[in-house]
């Protein structure tokens, strides 16, 4: 494994079984989970390559159990994994051996719902396409969607600063999130933002949105909810060559127009989403676009005839309009079904890097380039209107070898990615899997001063200990943290 | 009063603060110091000035970002998008009418530094939402990086919000990158007259929960409705409730025919054309309707737009309040009658039954150095204020006092 989790504490570690009675106590009418089978559940998240049991699992009720659990770790200096769902692709919610995992998933109701007032509050564990569901019979809906949104938990939407494919127009966690109740490892709860925009002060909702679990332990969110639009439809084009693609996506934008979602596909994995989904993707195309466009009927029209003049300036072989909801799911569904499509095929690493719009092209051959010197495939999906690129390097895991391989390949993606002017992960977030090449994007000025932001909501260093930062910088700083205690 | 040093590059200023450090100088950050009358008063033994640290360092208009250094002002970065049909979407409020100051006198860094967000706030975010990434001097004096140019990232803490809004304390902005949208062709505005403050909040409301895309909602009482420069709406005084719909011309007749039909109930509603709704709403944001009586108290609330109406009436039964409601009554500018302490107590006792945050926007130096100018918070939170603080700035050199009392 090329990815080194932190050293356990072995202090805490011969202190098990006092833990697991105190820990008893302060879970209240929850649950804690401490027999081997039952860790097992909670040893890894989606980045299922690595695993570790941790030493307890709490799964609380109430945002008061949540401060009891807290403290106790606090006083008794044991860290603490908050998780969601566990649908983490970085590695974020994996547990270290002398960690408790902190469970939300029980946490998950529905608090408020205010139509006139535009707002949802909710608890941490609620999946995202439930807040979505809770406000469609006023015919609203809850903006960022990540292809995980039936199963991710709101929670770990912050924690993450998750996005989808309709984050072009909508923007991501962060720019729907107004309030956290958030439980910090002394036990106190703050309230971060309120139910309204733009209050004064420091922005700790912006501070926390996005902090990977390592700031507090967020149990309630007000969330901004928005109308559905009147309708949505999707329009399929097919390029010769990935230039061409990209070239559209840029004259589509410089022309003024916001598509809501704009998602690139290259041929490997236009082939893989065709065999699975039978969607009636173009097998002739080296890259294709799926643009949707969202308004008025009418206005649906104007867009829609913009973008195939537009497109026409690229000699697209195939430009198929979207005629019936029918069609539109079929468009869809290759797209939605990708990841279980490629897995299909063989495992692969799922890499998150962004770039600017304009080296799409470039980037995407330097992609298959390094690809190739690994000797390895690899298709890419990706969410081409704010340049998340998703590259699926595909290895087989059972070679112990080729993963390292495979692993050796995503870091040189990444750093491309950088290269050209763009940032190691786009909506996956650092965890373990990106933590060492942290460096490669920031300076160690950057870097301390995001550290130190970190202490400054936990002191002691025991919030999702050993994600995000390089792991020689977090042992330095929680060395001194202990020093102080 | 003391010089203004004016650094020509990052590093000039980066030494400069690395000197301050040393000699635990206190500095007063600014930029074309328009705003020094915002806020509480800092008092600071040397001024430090972004102002020469301009210039649009990067634009890439297919791409919707744009980069610029701190000191560049807002209105010359508005002329560049502009030529390419580009803005910024949270169009900033322009505050030199509420500061007596030059309208182009804003420069970029003040409008992330105060985190400044004007009608358009309502449907597309706030300046936070649009800034992608930043350069900064932190107290140490170190150069700090963070984001960057492209829409997602979430790589690491996002200190690029974490600077938005903190005005000035935790570092110095030096270069801002934006997200930029596509202008509208066309703007026009559905407004109503007479309506009572609870009956505006609910068409307000109404209308932002529909598909129309409604890119601004104001609500202004007869007395601030005079202060406005269309010659047909000002003479009225009376209560003004306007929405505003931007986008293609054969797209806002459709979306403007359906939205009065669905808000008839409301009243009769009347419709301004492109012309006079960019006239409009350029007043709106440019604060028209507040008086600019320096005497004047002004009070800025953020609340859930439900609440704004029952602020507004336990306020009135003891003072003399001129309400306008913004972004469909989440934002509320009270103009209140001159007085010792600018009402605070009164504010904030009326506050306090309900969940809001205030601010004083606006009065004589001598109230703003005496009482909380930001809404007071609850003691874990101030702890969390002092740490972060701390965190940028552990001598406490950058704009100490600004935002809270010993912080």
């Amino acid at each position: 494994m090329s990815v080194s989790m932190p050293k356990e504490d072995l202090r805490t570690l011969s202190r098990r079984q006092s833990i697991l009675s105190g820990l008893s106590a302060a879970v209240g009418s929850g649950t804690l989970i401490s027999d081997e089978a039952g860790l097992r559940a909670f040893e890894t998240d989606a980045l299922t390559a690595y695993r570790t049991a941790p030493l307890a699992v709490v799964l609380p009720t109430s945002t008061s159990e949540v401060v009891s659990i807290a403290k106790f770790c606090a006083k008794n200096c044991v860290k603490l994994v908050a998780r969601g769902a566990g649908t983490s692709l970085s590695g974020g919610a994996i547990p270290t051996g002398d960690a408790i995992v902190i469970g939300l998933s029980r946490m998950n109701r529905v608090l408020d719902v205010n139509i006139p007032d535009r707002t949802a509050t909710v608890e941490a564990g609620i999946t995202n396409l439930a807040i979505s569901n809770a406000v469609a019979h006023a015919r609203f809906f809850y903006a960022p969607d990540p292809s995980s949104q039936l199963a991710c938990t709101i929670g770990g939407n912050i924690a993450m600063n998750s996005g989808g494919a309709h984050c072009l127009k909508y923007g991501v966690t962060t720019n729907n999130i107004l309030k956290l109740k958030m439980v910090l490892m002394d036990g106190e709860v703050v309230e971060l933002g309120g139910d309204f925009l733009d209050g004064q002060g420091y922005d700790f909702l912006g501070l926390a949105t996005g902090s990977e679990g390592q700031f507090g332990i967020v149990t309630e969110a007000t969330v901004r909810i928005l109308s559905q639009p009147e309708g949505a439809r999707p329009v399929l084009i097919g390029f010769d060559s990935a230039e061409a693609a990209g070239g559209c996506v840029a004259a589509i934008i410089a022309d003024g127009l916001i598509p809501v979602a704009l998602e690139f596909m290259d041929k490997p994995a236009i082939r893989i989403c065709e065999e699975f989904a039978k969607a009636g993707y173009p097998l002739d195309v080296e890259a294709m676009l799926i643009v949707e466009v969202e308004g008025a009927p009418l206005e649906i029209e104007d867009q829609i005839g913009r973008i195939g003049e537009i497109a026409s300036r690229f000699n697209p072989k195939t430009l198929r309009v979207s005629q019936s909801d029918a069609q539109s799911a079929a468009i869809w569904k290759g797209r939605k079904a990708a990841f279980g499509a490629v897995g299909r095929v063989a495992d692969y690493l799922c890499m998150d890097g962004v770039i600017p719009l304009g080296k799409l092209a470039e980037v995407l051959k330097e992609v298959e380039a390094v690809g190739n010197r690994h000797g390895l495939r690899v298709a890419n999906i990706f969410h081409a209107g704010d340049g998340n690129l998703h590259p699926m390097i595909m290895y087989n895991a059972n070679d112990e070898h080729e993963k390292v391989i495979a692993e050796q390949c995503g870091s040189d993606i990444l750093k491309l990615c950088v290269d050209a002017g763009g940032c190691l992960t786009g909506e996956h977030g650092v965890g373990i899997e990106k933590r060492e090449l942290m460096r490669y994007q920031y300076s160690e000025a950057d870097l301390l001063q995001q550290m130190r932001v970190k202490a400054a909501f936990d002191p002691q260093w025991l919030l999702n200990y050993g994600k995000v930062f390089p792991l020689d910088l977090q042992e330095r700083f929680a060395a001194e943290a202990r020093a102080h205690v | 009063m003391s010089d203004v040093t004016m650094p020509t590059t990052e590093a000039e200023l980066a030494d400069f603060v690395k000197a301050a450090r040393a000699s635990g100088t206190p500095i007063e950050v600014c930029g074309f110091r328009s705003k020094r009358e915002a806020g509480r008063p800092a008092n600071c033994a040397a001024i430090v000035s972004t102002a020469k640290l301009g210039g649009i360092t990067f634009y890439e208009p297919s791409e919707l970002v744009v980069r610029a250094r701190a000191g560049t002002p807002l209105h010359e970065l508005e002329a560049t998008l502009a030529r390419k049909n580009q803005e910024l979407a949270f169009e900033p409020a322009d505050l030199s009418r509420i500061y007596g100051t030059d309208s182009m006198a804003a420069s970029l860094g003040a409008v992330a530094a105060m985190n400044i967000s004007g009608p358009r706030r309502v449907l597309r975010g706030a300046a936070r939402d649009y800034l992608l990434g930043l350069r900064a001097i932190n107290g140490e004096g170190e150069t700090i990086n963070s984001g960057g140019r492209v829409m997602k990232n979430v790589t690491g803490v996002d200190l690029t919000r974490g600077l938005c809004g903190s005005w000035g304390t935790l570092a110095v902005i030096t270069e801002l990158t934006f997200k930029v949208l596509p202008r509208a062709p066309e703007t026009r505005t559905v407004f109503f007259v007479g309506l009572a403050d609870e009956a505006a909040v609910g068409v307000m409301s109404a209308a932002m929960g529909t598909p129309y895309e409604v890119s601004g909602t104001v609500h202004l009482h007869g007395a601030l409705v005079a202060r406005l420069a269309d010659p047909e709406i000002a003479p009225a005084k009376t209560a003004l409730t306007a929405l505003r719909l931007e986008g293609s011309p054969q797209s806002l007749t459709h979306r403007i025919d359906k939205l009065r039909r669905l808000l008839s109930p409301f009243g009769e509603s009347y419709e301004l054309d492109h012309e006079r709704s960019r006239f409009f709403w350029a007043d709106i944001r440019s604060l028209a309707f507040l008086s600019a009586r320096f005497d004047r108290p002004l009070w800025r609330i953020s609340v859930a737009p439900s609440r704004a109406a029952p602020i507004v009436r336990a306020l009135s039964a003891f003072l003399d309040v001129r309400a306008a409601y913004e972004w469909s009554g989440g934002l509320l500018w009270l103009e209140l009658p001159p007085s010792a302490d600018a009402s605070v107590t009164d504010v904030r006792r009326v506050l306090a039954e309900y969940d809001a945050d205030s601010m004083l926007m606006r009065a004589p130096r001598s109230v703003r150095s005496g009482i909380e100018v930001f809404h007071p918070q609850p003691v874990a939170k101030m702890n969390l204020v002092r740490a972060v603080k701390k965190s940028f700035d552990p001598e406490g050199i950058l704009n100490p006092g600004r935002m809270y009392a010993g912080v």
